[in-house]
């Protein structure tokens, strides 16, 4: 692998996969709403129909259910389609096409037809959008046998799993952090790909594991520094992969510090932490648990308008430093 | 724009009487060859006995769950796949048997799927609503109302990308007409110009709820015009009608021209699935479409133009039982899938299965 460090956004990240993506297979196309010339909502696509053309960075009509359902049925016929649902929310149009249809017809037809999809979704709260355009829905998707669900919270595996995603033959949906767009770091030059199965661990720590995902990742890692000036050494695990989950590198984690912590934005209840929660509490690293599992996550209400309810409706870095402390304090 | 329209047909008034044959002959008999001709027969009549077959085996107990009959829909099917080619697509519905069938499935195969085994067209996985064969261009019936249309528009749009030459045809009943699903596909084909053949086949009611109880159009084909596609009312009992329409809608897609839009009148003589009391129509009403059984209109034509004779269309329905017989026998023999397969095809690779079995 290429290890030059250069530093690309995570929106250039995505885009540079795209690019990469469509100059490798003729097969590979981008479909969705003001991703022409417009350049996406939140410029992801930025000019790729000028170089690709209208044919492959294709703007479509507002119809998010037919949309969804036009990529499962050119993926049938032969193509690579990439979807962009312009905010993760407008899923909730394309679900019978996502959950009854991609997720489904391989199982249906007895493995007669692959379905090699990608589906886009910006997602997240924090700009001020408020109820219908904040939220993150990726729990439900998760929770569909036949879809793959990942959310990359670096630029690198924003590159890298969209790129696996292409190439992978099932539907594959990606949730990305719409604050997270304009962050940067290291992107290799090139094609790569980062497993759509894995967590990575990405801070060591010997007191308490944190399963953080998308922009948590990047919470958990400031609450993380400022803790280990305390002597408190969180260990943080993106989980990256939702569907499946690495519950191997979970279960290694736990059993190492002996307490975990989940973070995540989707609502609590029922939330992709539950999920991991379950999969600890069900798992030999069990027994070697010194404190209960905690789970931090949305708050259980319609994301709101204003800015201070807007933050507190999400788990925030002095939220995790809290909890943490806590948790390892014996103090919950 | 909507070019025609047919009031429901009158039962008793629609016969072959009275025609003029070769004036009248209509154009798929002069388009088809002989052996074509026999074959659309020998489908409907296939249909026609596979239907029949297929619920008696569900009052013997073969049949687990559910299933939906098209028994007097035969016409609408054949006349439709009458006009395409082997390699074009096919997306059907949850009263797909006759689709299938009309493509080009092979019976054995059906009645496996039937009967849960694995050497049914889904290995047992899928039953009567999800039969597909990619070899013959079919991607599949479908579960949900209206959830073949926006498929189909993407393996149009593929077609079209591929440049294969391939074109699509979308079945679909009165009852996804209404759905959000039908008027964006019709919109998002239309707009792009995409090798579509959408073909309503109005058999009158959504379960038990009338055309005119649900829909705000005279014709269902009227709704073409918002849509600036071809809209066609034909009588879908008379397997000339729907061929022609059909063949003509085939052709304008394969010039690049567009979809278009074929609302076939029929009428399903069963009820809408094993559940229905009949509570929402009258016996009579039954009773005037039997009248206008699409298999005796058809032969009645044939004989009438003198393509056929009685002796060849009686040896169709010997081949015919022949054929079912073998393939129950068949199907019959083969093996259940085994629950140690359960969470197979969830994922092409198998490692992501993330299943007590997978792996």
């Amino acid at each position: 692998m290429d290890t030059m460090v250069r530093e690309l956004s995570y929106s250039q990240a995505i885009q540079e996969a795209m690019a990469i993506a469509m100059e490798r297979d003729p097969r590979v196309f981008l479909m969705g709403e003001d991703i022409g010339v417009y350049g996406g909502a939140f410029q992801v696509t930025g000019d790729l129909v000028h170089r690709f053309g209208e044919d492959r960075v294709m703007d479509m009509p507002i119809s998010e259910l037919a949309g969804a359902g036009v990529a499962v049925g050119a993926a049938l016929a032969g193509m690579r389609p990439v979807f962009e649902f312009q905010f993760s929310d407008f899923a909730t149009l394309g679900m019978e096409q996502i959950v009854n249809q991609a997720a489904k017809l391989r199982f249906m037809l007895g493995g007669a037809v692959s379905v090699p999809l990608v589906m886009r979704f910006p997602a997240g709260s924090g700009t001020g959008a408020a109820a219908q355009h904040s939220q993150s829905l990726e729990a439900w998707l998760a929770h569909v046998p036949g879809l793959k669900v990942v959310q990359p919270s670096t630029p690198h595996d924003a590159k890298g799993l969209l790129l696996a995603a292409i190439e992978d033959p099932d539907p594959v949906m990606i949730f990305e952090h719409k604050l997270l767009y304009k962050t940067k770091g290291p992107v290799p030059e090139g094609w790569y790909t980062v497993p759509l199965d894995r967590a990575e661990i990405r801070r060591e720590g010997r007191d308490l594991t944190v399963v953080a995902t998308s922009i948590m990742v990047i919470k958990a890692l400031e609450a993380a520094a400022t803790l280990a000036q305390e002597g408190i050494e969180l260990e943080v695990v993106d989980l990256r992969s939702l569907r499946p989950i690495d519950t191997e590198t979970l279960i290694a984690s736990v059993s190492r510090t002996h307490r975990l912590m989940c973070v995540y934005e989707g609502v609590k209840t029922l939330g992709i932490g539950s999920e991991v929660s379950a999969a600890i509490a069900e798992s030999e690293a069990f027994d070697l648990l010194d404190a209960p599992i905690v789970r931090l996550g949305g708050a259980e209400c319609p994301l709101p308008y204003n800015p201070e309810l807007e933050k507190a409706a999400v788990p925030q870095v002095a939220d995790i430093v809290e909890t943490a402390r806590r948790l390892v304090q014996g103090r919950i | 724009m909507a070019r025609s329209s047919l009031t429901t047909p009158e039962p008793d008034t629609a016969t072959a009487a009275g025609r003029l044959p070769a004036a009248n002959l209509p154009e798929v008999y002069r388009r088809l060859g002989a052996a074509e001709i026999r074959d659309a027969l020998r489908k409907m009549r296939l249909i026609r006995r596979f239907e029949e077959s297929a619920e008696e085996a569900y009052v013997r107990g073969l049949i687990h769950g559910t299933m939906h009959l098209s028994i007097g829909q035969e016409a609408s099917a054949v006349g439709v796949c009458s006009a395409l080619s082997p390699t074009d697509y096919m997306t059907s519905t949850h009263r797909g048997h006759g689709h299938c069938l009309g493509k080009g499935a092979d019976v054995g195969r059906m009645f496996a799927e039937f009967f849960g085994r694995e050497d049914g067209y889904c290995r047992g996985r899928g039953g009567s609503m999800h039969i597909a064969d990619p070899s013959t261009g079919n991607l599949g019936a479908n579960g949900i109302v209206g959830g073949g249309l926006p498929i189909a528009v993407g393996a149009a749009l593929a077609a079209k990308r591929l440049g294969n030459g391939r074109i699509v045809v979308c079945f679909f009943g009165d009852g996804a007409n209404n759905e959000g699903a039908f008027h964006e596909s019709l919109n998002m084909a239309s707009v792009w110009k995409l090798p579509v053949v959408f073909v309503c086949e109005n058999n009158k009611y959504g379960m038990s709820t009338s055309v005119a109880r649900s829909t705000s159009v005279k014709n269902i084909a009227d709704r073409a015009v918002a849509y600036s596609m071809p809209g066609v009312t034909v009588d879908g009992n008379r397997f000339a009608d729907v061929a022609d329409a059909t063949h003509a809608a085939v052709e304008r897609a394969r010039r690049g021209e567009g979809p278009s839009l074929i609302e076939c009148l029929t009428y399903r003589i069963r009820g809408h699935s094993k559940s229905d009391r009949n509570r929402y129509r009258t016996k009579e009403e039954i009773e005037s479409w039997q009248k206008r059984d699409p298999i005796q209109l058809f032969e009645a034509e044939l004989l009438e133009f003198g393509l056929m004779d009685t002796p060849e269309m009686v040896a169709i329905q010997t081949s015919v039982e022949e054929e079912i017989t073998a393939a129950i026998e068949f199907a019959k023999a083969s093996p259940a899938p085994s629950p140690a397969d359960l969470t197979r095809y969830v994922y092409t690779t198998e490692r992501g299965s993330h299943g007590h079995h997978g792996a």
